[in-house]
């Protein structure tokens, strides 16, 4: 077996019994790069450490989270130049695990997108087939994973940014409890949404990340205050009795019939572990993806206000005015999704449209999180699909923005809700396509869907049977 | 609610954009279509439910007022589009 085929926890185990140095990793995984990253496409810009610790694990970032001294570009011609001049709190934590970053991944511009195509620079594509997309915003996180080019990522979900692509990908990503994990250095989107969190191999490696980038910080005021779990702790606990919830909403229209059939056979499997699955009611799931995209572009609107061409970031040639230098800088730099959300933002939350759609939207958000909480007054866990469909062409979708944001349509109300939720692969349909399943949790309870995924990771063997082959299909 | 031109333009003028003549009618497009899916949120039941702008419980994060100095200028003025005499260089205002 290939160093770069290891899990992250496969190479702590090797690095501890000294089979192998840190300098073989980093350059197991930097040849790596150079056989696959051709036909993926997935990093932004790499890095070449200097000097490799004893004991020092790489890591692949995505490229709108802050690395002192290296570019962070959010796949923007925006930020085609920037330099960070401090890191992110996660990046600061990762180094002081001896964690050091090998690239920077791409992504949807400003994370703004379903399928990495939105990306300024280049398409990503899908190591299991060629011609697809891998699922966005984190599609470059979840590609180099997938390809084995890094042995884990972190990424960053406001609307199903992490879990996704890692559906779409065949690998593991979890999106913590909002204020679980500093959102300090991450360039923001839709702030009272966003969150960073793993993208990884398997479930023991998402719990071993989560153990490091979680935990209270004061550069954030979101930071929440609570004592520091160990993620590893609960793996190996059987499932037994478990609740889990099925909801119905989620299992109907627009879900595709080879998706819907592969989380019953999940369902089905939880049964045979000792869990309890019932179908439940889930029932403002119609108006959660309307309300996520009204709040997160009203965000966004305002989060983006700050790119104005005067201190960092893109300045437009011509201009005769400080305005104009405004409007053309902004015009020259953003991308046309990154417009149309900043102008549908900008829309509601105009005078006459405010009550009409922001004002309401944050009232069925907090519709979205009673209904989570009736439904955890049952249910330990809940289990969904983690997208409508497996991964879908390039080119499909990007020219009808409607239709993307229905690929988000069994994510985004987590992030309204600000819960945990983990996508990890059950299968692959029959187009050899990989198949997400999502285990929704309660809020600061990352330990009870770590442990059910992992349950079901163990009797899949995912990893073990199916592998992507890097061709067009 | 049907959007107009002469609204989209106004919009974009709010937001710092410029729309190119050939594509107003494509973003007016886009804007309709989906702000015509997210009306569905007049439907929804929520008579009498307050507005949640943030799941976090709490109300507000209180640090000691210390100044830390950021040493590193260097590193914020390299960033700057144009820059002279470690300022950042804008046009003529007033």
């Amino acid at each position: 077996m290939e160093i770069y085929e290891l899990t992250v926890q496969e190479l702590k185990e090797k690095l501890d019994k000294k089979e192998i140095t840190s300098k073989e990793i980093f350059e197991s995984y930097q040849a790596r790069i150079q056989e696959k990253e051709k036909d993926i496409k997935a990093f932004v810009s790499l890095n070449d450490p200097k000097e490799i610790k004893e004991n020092s694990i790489p890591i692949g970032i995505k490229d709108n989270i802050n690395i002192k001294g290296t570019k962070t570009t959010c796949s923007s011609k925006m930020l085609e130049n920037f330099v960070s001049p401090y890191s992110a709190t996660v990046i600061e934590k990762l180094e002081n695990e001896n964690i050091i970053s090998i690239g920077k991944l791409n992504m949807d511009e400003f994370a703004m997108g379903a399928s990495t195509e939105y990306s300024y620079f280049q398409k990503t594509r899908n190591p299991w087939n060629l011609n697809r997309v891998p699922g966005g915003s984190s599609g470059g996180s979840a590609a180099a994973v997938a390809s084995n080019m890094v042995p884990w990522a972190l990424g960053s979900d406001t609307g199903g940014s992490i879990r996704q692509p890692a559906s779409f990908c065949g690998v593991v990503g979890l999106k913590p409890t909002y204020g679980l994990v500093s959102r300090y250095g991450l360039v923001a989107f839709a702030s009272s949404l966003d969150q960073i969190g793993p993208i990884t191999k398997d479930v023991r490696d998402c719990a071993m990340l989560l153990n490091i980038i979680s935990g209270h910080d004061e550069k954030d005021s979101t930071s929440a205050e609570k004592e520091k779990k160990d993620y590893m702790k609960n793996l190996e606990k059987d499932v037994k009795g478990l609740k889990i919830g099925l909801p119905k909403q989620y299992m109907g229209e627009g879900i595709h019939q080879e998706v819907k059939e592969k989380i019953l056979e999940v369902a089905k499997k939880y049964e045979e572990m000792g869990a309890i699955v019932e179908e439940c009611e889930f029932n403002c799931s119609e108006y959660a993806l309307a309300t996520y995209y009204i709040i997160a572009c009203a965000e966004a609107s305002s989060n983006l206000g700050r790119f104005d061409g005067i201190r960092y970031g893109y300045r437009a040639k011509e201009f005769s005015n400080l305005k104009e230098l405004y409007k053309n800088s902004r015009s020259e730099g953003f991308g046309a999704e990154v417009k149309r959300r900043i102008i549908l933002g900008t829309y509601v939350l105009s005078s006459g449209y405010y009550d009409a759609y922001y004002k309401k939207a944050l009232q069925v958000r907090t519709l979205v999180k009673k209904e989570f909480e009736r439904l955890f007054k049952t249910y330990d866990i809940l289990l969904t699909p983690t997208a409508p469909s497996t991964a879908f062409e390039i080119g499909t979708k990007s020219n009808n923005p409607l239709e993307m944001y229905l690929a988000d349509l069994c994510t985004v109300s987590i992030n309204i809700a600000g819960l945990p939720a983990i996508s990890v692969p059950c299968g692959i349909d029959s187009k050899g396509l990989p198949v997400g399943m999502q285990l929704i949790g309660k809020a600061f309870d990352e330990e009870t869907i770590l442990n059910a995924a992992y349950q079901y990771e163990k009797i899949e063997k995912f990893r073990e049977k199916f592998r992507p082959e890097f061709k067009e299909k | 609610m049907q959007v107009s031109r002469e609204e989209i333009l106004h919009i974009a003028n709010l937001a710092d954009l410029n729309l190119k003549e050939e594509e107003i009618d494509t973003y007016l497009l886009h804007l309709q279509e989906i702000l015509n899916f997210a009306n569905i949120v007049n439907n929804a039941p929520i008579e009498k439910l307050g507005e949640t702008i943030g799941v976090s419980e709490k109300v507000n994060a209180f640090r000691k007022d210390e100044i830390k100095e950021f040493k590193d200028k260097e590193s914020l003025l390299q960033n700057a589009p144009e820059e002279e005499e470690h300022m950042f260089h804008i046009p003529k205002v007033i």
